[in-house]
């Protein structure tokens, strides 16, 4: 039983600030992705929470208890680190132990502990290993499990797939998920990689310099980007992006296409996700420039009126480079921004 | 070229230099101690060993490495440590610290010696307090644990500084995630030190204690200056030896004594301070 409360919580480094007034509520059992290019703050964020890190201002609280002046091991918090840092002169077990051991918990209470998370993890029989021997899933799989052992209320974890090659992300990526909502702990998950993000998480917080610029579910994410930086920088390819003029009241011209749009009198950009256009009588006129059969489907890069635009169409269609198109906006997911603010304007 | 060659044909000239100028006289020294009337005899070990003065000045190499290492260990560790929490003036402290490594021994054991001696900065201050009422002299045979003391302080003065700069580097090896790690799984300063900082320096450690207890196995200059001949050291006894008595076979003789007992330390050092396999950094 925990939820975080970040209030306020604001961090400088001297003259740069690297987190501007952050406030973010994770309920209890909730699993929360931080995600956001590097220097975005994220980490600095998990780490003022690990109790690493000092706010400059703001307050922390985890269940309801003040905790941004305690020290890390008093706020029931456990951590899983980017580079797993398994201590290399402990054996599995004792790395594992190594926070059990600290809180002076009886030989038997440790083992058993221990042997259950090793188990939940599929290392029980790495115990006696120490980790140079173990491979970087493995090792992993260790930091895990001494987190996991410690049946913390939160469980914090810096990019902890990163530095596994992919289809070992991927197969650890599962099985976290899997172990996590077992737990019923809540957690916070720093990365940088928005599959990751999306397939992880109850609830994204999209950070961009130092700001939480939306926090919400991953398909609300996807679907309803606050800002033009979140349509751009989630999903692959991203979203695209195109000029709109005023025609009258709730009237806009796209690349000469008149679509309904938000009635609102300053200029605004048209977004549209590459899977949300077909080729149709009436739509876009685009022209292909580079074709990426990609198997499941087409990645048509094309121009439309002078800008860059992504297509994912069906893989049963023959497009050539040059070809003319016509695409056809699907109603229900054309987005606008306002460019000035570029915010999403409904 | 051949590749696999080259590495062997850069190191030769090295190992030429050391055959010539290290193992060539190394094996002359072993064969002189090893020679007595003509012939192949262990007379020259027989003769240094028996001789009164080998037990006390053995004891007393042995006394004195017992009572500077450990302390020069945990002041070097204790450096170290502070040295690596510095951001800022980090190269300077260093630089001063380590100053003492840069004077010889000789002269260290003399600046101790303007100290101590009858007319040193130490009776003249003690004076000046009137805590005594002439000058006493401290290095003298009446007042052998002073002349210890002494001498202990002049080493640990002298020659803290090299095991400061091996664990320091040591220290700057030790990735900051095990300690941020073991912070948050709960452990304390000390314990961070002791679970952490220790286990993962033994490389360094190895280095630094080797070298320091070999080099007190090895203490001349600073005995010489200090304690004259009311100190008797394994070293000294060699000097003796060969310069005063001008007996070459028992000079080396106890020279290879010495070098057994510092073989003998570096392989129980080596064996407690051991890495296990795969337990590297």
């Amino acid at each position: 039983m925990a939820e975080i409360q970040i209030k306020n919580v604001a961090k400088s480094f001297g003259s740069y600030t690297a987190l501007h007034d952050i406030n973010l509520t994770i309920a209890n059992q909730e699993f929360m992705v931080l995600l956001g290019a590097s220097g975005c703050g994220k980490t600095t964020l998990l780490r003022i929470v690990a109790g690493l890190e000092t706010a400059t201002t703001g307050e922390v609280w985890i269940n309801g208890r003040r905790v941004d002046h305690l020290p890390p091991k008093d706020r029931g918090i456990a951590m899983v680190f980017q580079n797993y840092a398994v201590f290399p002169h402990l054996t599995v077990f004792e790395n594992i132990g190594f926070g059990l051991r600290m809180q002076k918990l009886p030989n038997d209470e440790v083992k058993r502990r221990v042997e259950r998370t090793a188990g939940l993890m599929h290392i029980e029989q790495l115990l006696k290993r120490y980790s140079g021997e173990l491979s970087g899933g493995q090792r992993q799989r260790v930091a895990v499990a001494r987190a996991l052992a410690m049946e913390p209320d939160v469980i914090l974890m810096d990019e902890p797939l990163s530095n596994l090659d992919a289809l070992l992300r991927l197969e650890m990526r599962a099985e976290l998920k899997g172990v996590l909502a077992e737990s019923k702990t809540t957690a916070i998950y720093v990365t940088h990689d928005q599959v990751e993000a999306m397939s992880l998480a109850d609830r994204i917080s999209v950070m961009h310099q130092g700001r939480i610029v939306q926090a919400a579910t991953p398909i609300e994410v996807y679907r309803n980007p606050a800002t033009e930086f979140v349509a751009g920088f989630i999903g692959n390819p991203p979203m695209n992006f195109l000029p709109a003029e005023p025609k009258g009241r709730c009237l806009w011209q796209v690349a000469g296409l008149d679509l309904q749009g938000p009635d609102t009198s300053h200029p605004l950009n048209f977004a549209i996700r590459p899977e949300d256009v077909s080729p149709a009588a009436e739509g876009l006129p685009a022209t292909a420039r580079i074709v990426e059969p990609l198997g499941a489907h087409l990645l048509v890069t094309c121009d439309v009126g002078g800008a860059m635009f992504r297509a994912v169409l069906d893989s049963d269609l023959t497009v050539k480079p040059g070809d003319r198109l016509t695409l056809a906006p699907n109603p229900g997911r054309v987005r606008w921004f306002n460019p000035e603010t570029t915010q999403a304007v409904a | 070229m051949n590749p696999r060659l080259l590495p062997y044909i850069l190191i030769l000239p090295v190992t030429l230099f050391l055959i010539v100028f290290f193992l060539y006289p190394f094996a002359l020294v072993a064969q002189e101690a090893f020679t007595a009337g003509g012939g192949l005899s262990l007379q020259n070990f027989r003769e240094v060993v028996g001789y009164w003065k080998f037990p006390i000045s053995l004891r007393n190499t042995l006394l004195l490495a017992a009572a500077v290492v450990p302390v020069q260990l945990a002041l070097a560790l204790l450096m170290a440590t502070m040295v690596n929490r510095m951001n800022r003036g980090r190269d300077l402290v260093l630089y001063v610290w380590t100053i003492p490594l840069g004077i010889s021994d000789l002269a260290a054991g003399i600046i101790w010696l303007a100290i101590f001696e009858q007319s040193g900065f130490l009776n003249s201050m003690m004076g000046g307090l009137g805590l005594i009422d002439r000058p006493a002299n401290f290095l003298s045979y009446q007042h052998p644990m002073i002349v210890f003391t002494a001498i202990a302080l002049a080493e640990i003065w002298r020659a803290t500084a090299i095991m400061l700069v091996i664990l320091v580097a040591g220290i700057g090896l030790i990735p900051k995630e095990y300690y941020e790690a073991a912070e948050v799984f709960g452990a304390s300063p000390w314990q961070r030190f002791v679970k952490i900082t220790l286990p993962l320096l033994r490389p360094s450690l190895q280095t630094a204690l080797i070298l320091r207890v070999v080099l007190a196995f090895e203490i001349f200059a600073v005995v010489a200056a200090l304690g004259g001949t009311i100190f008797p050291v394994l070293m000294g006894e060699i000097y003796a030896y060969q310069f005063d008595l001008l007996n070459g076979g028992a000079a080396a003789a106890l020279a290879l004594i010495v070098l057994a007992i510092s073989i003998a330390f570096t392989l129980i050092i080596l064996r407690v301070l051991r890495v296990p396999k795969g337990a590297t950094i």
